[in-house]
Parts: structure tokens; sequence; C-alpha cells
């Protein structure tokens, strides 16, 4: 689970720093999509790259995702008499929502690969016309809405996959488990922003 | 002052049980939650009826016998306090309160709110312990200890295994317990040589006996009486780790 966490957790990172290309003017985000096909195409042929990282990608989240289920089933059979009585767990709201969180997480990325990958469910839907897909997306309330809510689960999603990983690979031990907390939770809301400042950027004519 | 309760009964592990309603007056705020129930089973016994089977012994937080879920919070709503410390000045008379057992497959309930919960007791024979020679009690100043382990290492032992972090944990994980148990040797001298083979081990059994698997939720922290933190699981999770990769 913190493994294919990880490798997950450092794709959003590049992908969030990634779209900030958006800001440098209409080329940026285009020339920087062809950038990311032509590394290493002397070797892996024109957007080979692309195709490792995707195969990696899914395997991540294969194994992210059967972890996550053996885990939800585990615990199904380790209590098969609920309580009667049970008012809402008191531990935090991120801890409590990353089963839902992740398939929320999951269904938007179907959506989004169908929009801004295929360009199925893109207004403009142009390949490689990157920033005027993302550009023609955001004039839609609707949609920066979808990306908002889905960017939002994100972000409570690594505040506790974050906090949870560095427990289970034994980072956090007492001496540093404030930092441990702190860190989460800034990891988490500055890749939260990061990526709503593309859609919100894009509303507000900042991105046109 | 009059409560309302409603207590689980189950005549047996193999019965089915339920929530039966029962009115107890007479209680003053000083009681205990369980001096409260003994009011409720002396005038059950007067009635001729069955009293309310639930564990308890020292009755002053430290043998851990004792252990209810009180309105769905392992032992009540105070932190850091086991159900026998727990007084009735908490509740509200208007409010009936809802008893039930812990609930975990491998707690199965011996009768009304009593459960087993020797599965506690198999994860610590699986390596709970240092394999040191015996003797005489060593001079306190032989062996140095930093203040900071000596620490870490008392605040761990001070797990009276109740299995509250058990009926909390919404995977029905015991790994606050393991954690506590395991770490509190591995941070001492004495408990370095057999340190990762304990860690490893202890995690397996209880991953055997059908508990469930941690997601560092942190409700057992809440309702740990002991007040064990959560960092002590990040403890043990670095010695399983370590081992692992030694591929020992
Ligand atoms: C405001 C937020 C986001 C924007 C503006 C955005 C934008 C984009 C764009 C333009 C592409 C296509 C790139 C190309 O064709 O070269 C893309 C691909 C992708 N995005 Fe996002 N994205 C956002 C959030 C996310 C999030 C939160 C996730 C995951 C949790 C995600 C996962 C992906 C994946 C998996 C791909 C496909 C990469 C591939 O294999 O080609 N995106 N995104
Ligand atoms: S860790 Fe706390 S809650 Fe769990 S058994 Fe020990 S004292 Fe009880
Ligand atoms: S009866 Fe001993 S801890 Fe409560």
């Amino acid at each position: 689970m913190a493994v294919s966490g990880a490798i997950l957790f450092l794709y959003v990172v590049a992908h969030m720093v990634g779209n900030l290309k958006a800001f440098a003017g209409a080329g940026a985000l285009d020339d920087y999509g062809v950038f990311l096909r032509e590394f290493l195409s002397p070797v892996l042929g024109y957007g080979g790259f692309l195709w490792v990282v995707r195969v990696v990608l899914l395997l991540a989240v294969v194994l992210h995702m059967v972890a996550a289920v053996q885990l939800a089933r585990r615990a199904r059979k380790a209590r098969p008499v609920s309580y009667a009585h049970r008012p809402k767990v008191q531990g935090s709201y991120a801890a409590r929502t990353m089963r839902w969180g992740g398939v929320i997480i999951a269904l938007f990325v179907v959506y989004h690969l169908l929009d801004l990958t295929a360009g199925v469910l893109n207004p403009n839907g142009v390949e490689g016309a990157i920033h005027a897909n993302v550009v023609a997306d955001f004039q839609r309330w609707y949609v920066v809405l979808a990306y908002t809510l889905a960017v939002v689960a994100l972000g409570f999603h690594l505040r506790h996959g974050l906090f949870s990983a560095l427990r289970s690979l034994g980072v956090a031990s007492a001496r540093r488990a404030a930092a441990v907390r702190g860190t989460a939770l800034g990891v988490a809301v500055v890749i939260t922003v990061g990526f709503l400042v593309v859609p919100f950027g894009v509303l507000f004519g900042i991105v046109r | 002052m009059r409560y309302t309760l409603r207590v689980w009964r189950q005549r047996g592990p193999e019965e089915s049980g339920g929530l039966v309603d029962y009115d107890v007056d007479g209680i003053s705020p000083d009681m205990s939650f369980l001096e409260m129930l003994d009011v409720l089973n002396e005038r059950l016994v007067l009635d001729g009826e069955e009293p309310v089977a639930f564990d308890h012994d020292c009755r002053e937080g430290i043998c851990g016998m004792c252990g209810l879920m009180i309105d769905g919070v392992a032992h009540g709503p105070e932190r850091a306090t086991t159900t026998c410390q727990l007084h009735m000045r908490h509740f509200d008379p208007a409010e009936p309160i809802v008893v039930e057992p812990w609930r975990a497959a491998p707690f199965p309930v011996v009768r009304d709110l009593m459960v087993d919960r020797s599965a506690l007791d198999r994860i610590v024979e699986a390596g709970g312990y240092i394999s040191a020679p015996a003797g005489a009690a060593p001079d306190a100043h032989a062996v140095p200890i930093p203040k900071a382990d000596a620490d870490a290492a008392f605040t761990a032992a001070a797990c009276i295994g109740c299995g509250a972090c058990v009926a909390a944990c919404p995977n029905g994980s015991p790994m606050l317990f393991t954690a506590a148990k395991a770490t509190h040797l591995g941070l001492l001298p004495q408990g370095q040589p057999e340190r990762l083979s304990r860690a490893e081990d202890m995690l397996t059994a209880q991953d055997d006996l059908g508990f469930g698997g941690c997601t560092q939720t942190g409700e057992c922290t809440l309702v740990c009486p002991k007040g064990i933190p959560l960092e002590t699981i990040a403890t043990l999770n670095h010695d399983v780790l370590t081992a692992a990769l030694r591929g020992r």
C-alpha cells in the first residue's frame, strides 16, 4: 500500500508541477507535451517514455486497489457482528474517508483520461493542442466544479495517505511525530492548491 | 439519580443476543460505571433474574480486565480512563446508555458483556518476552539507558492489555497493543537480541489470529486508557521492515 501509493504520489507531484506550465503562455503546455513524448525517444521511440510511465502507473494503481480491497475484506471478517450503537468514529475525517475517497479519485481519473488524454469528453478535444483543450474545459463552471471536488478528495486522501505511509515505513518515531503530521498536511495542501490554480486561472481569465 | 440502560444480553458464545432495556435507580454521581452495574445486578438477583456478566478485577485502572463499549466508545466518553475508573457524573440521566461487549472475531463473547481476549496472550507468546538469563535483579545502574529511550519504553510498557484498541478500530486491528508489547522491549538493551524477530513474529501471530490490518486511523489511541501513542506503531513497523529487508 505504502509503496504503490508512493509511486502514485510521485506522479501526482510531477503532474501538478507540469500543469503549472499553463501559466507560461499558450505554447508552453503544448511544448511540454511534446517534450514528454520526445523524452528518451532515441531509445524508446516517440511517445515511448509516456507508455513506460503509463504501464508503471497502471501497475501501481492495480496493486494499490488490491491492497485496499484486501484490507477492507480483512476488516469485515475481523468484525462479523457490528456495534448496535456506533457514533461517528472519533479519528480524522481524512482517515475515515480513505476507501470512498479512493473510489471517487479512481472515477475521476477515468473521466479525466477521456477528457484531456483521449479528448472525447473535451469541448475542444484536439490532440496535441493541450493548452487549448484545458482552456476550453475550464470555461465551464461544472467542469471546474468536478475537478475541484476530485482534487479536494485527492488532498484528503494524500493527507492521511502520507501520514500513514510514513508510519508504515517506520519513519514516524515518537521524536518525529509532530513533524510527520505537519509535513503530511503541508504537502497535501500544496498539491491541492497547485492543481486548483489551473482551472481557476482559466475560469478567471488569467490563463487564456 | 436514575438511568436507563440498554445492555447487550447473550447467554453463551453460540447463542444469539440482543439489547435489553433496564432502569437503575439510586445511582450517586460518584459511583463508577461498574458500581452502577453492581446496583443493577443486585436488583436483578433480588428479582430472581440472571445478573449481567461483565469482566473486572482491580477496579483501579491497572489490571486491564474491565472494558465495555459505552455509547459506541470503548471505555466510555472520558479520555485515558478505564471503565472501572469512569464515574456516573459524566452521564446525563435523560439519555439512555447503550452498553455492548468488545466486537472482534478473535474476541468471542463468553456471556453478556464478557469477551474472551486470550488472542492477545497468543500475540505476546509469539515474542513479547526476552530470553535472557534470569537471576537476581541487576543493579539499576549496571546497564546505562538513555533517558529518552527509558521514557519511550515506559510509555509503551503501560499497556494493560484491555483490548480497547481492537474494539475501537474500524479494521478490528490490535496493532496498538502489539506495538506496545513489542517496542517496550525493543527499545531497551536487554531486548535488542530478539528485536527484529520479535516484531516480525508478533505481527505474524496477530494476522494469523484473524484480526484486521492496521490503516493508522488512530481510533485506538483516542480510547486507550493508558494513552499509548500512535507512534508506537511506527516504531514496530520500523523493526518489521528492517527484519524483512535483512531477509531474516
Ligand atoms: C486541475 C487539475 C488537473 C489538470 C488541469 C490536469 C491536466 C491534464 C492534462 C492536460 C493531461 C494530458 C497531458 C497530455 O496529453 O500530455 C492530463 C493527463 C493525466 N492526468 Fe491530469 N490534470 C489534473 C489533475 C489530475 C489528477 C488529480 C490526477 C490523478 C489523481 C491526474 C491524473 C492524470 C493522468 C493519469 C493522466 C494521463 C497521463 C498519460 O498517461 O498520458 N490529473 N492531465
Ligand atoms: S494499547 Fe491501550 S487500548 Fe490497547 S490493550 Fe493496551 S492499554 Fe488497552
Ligand atoms: S478492573 Fe482492572 S483496569 Fe478496570
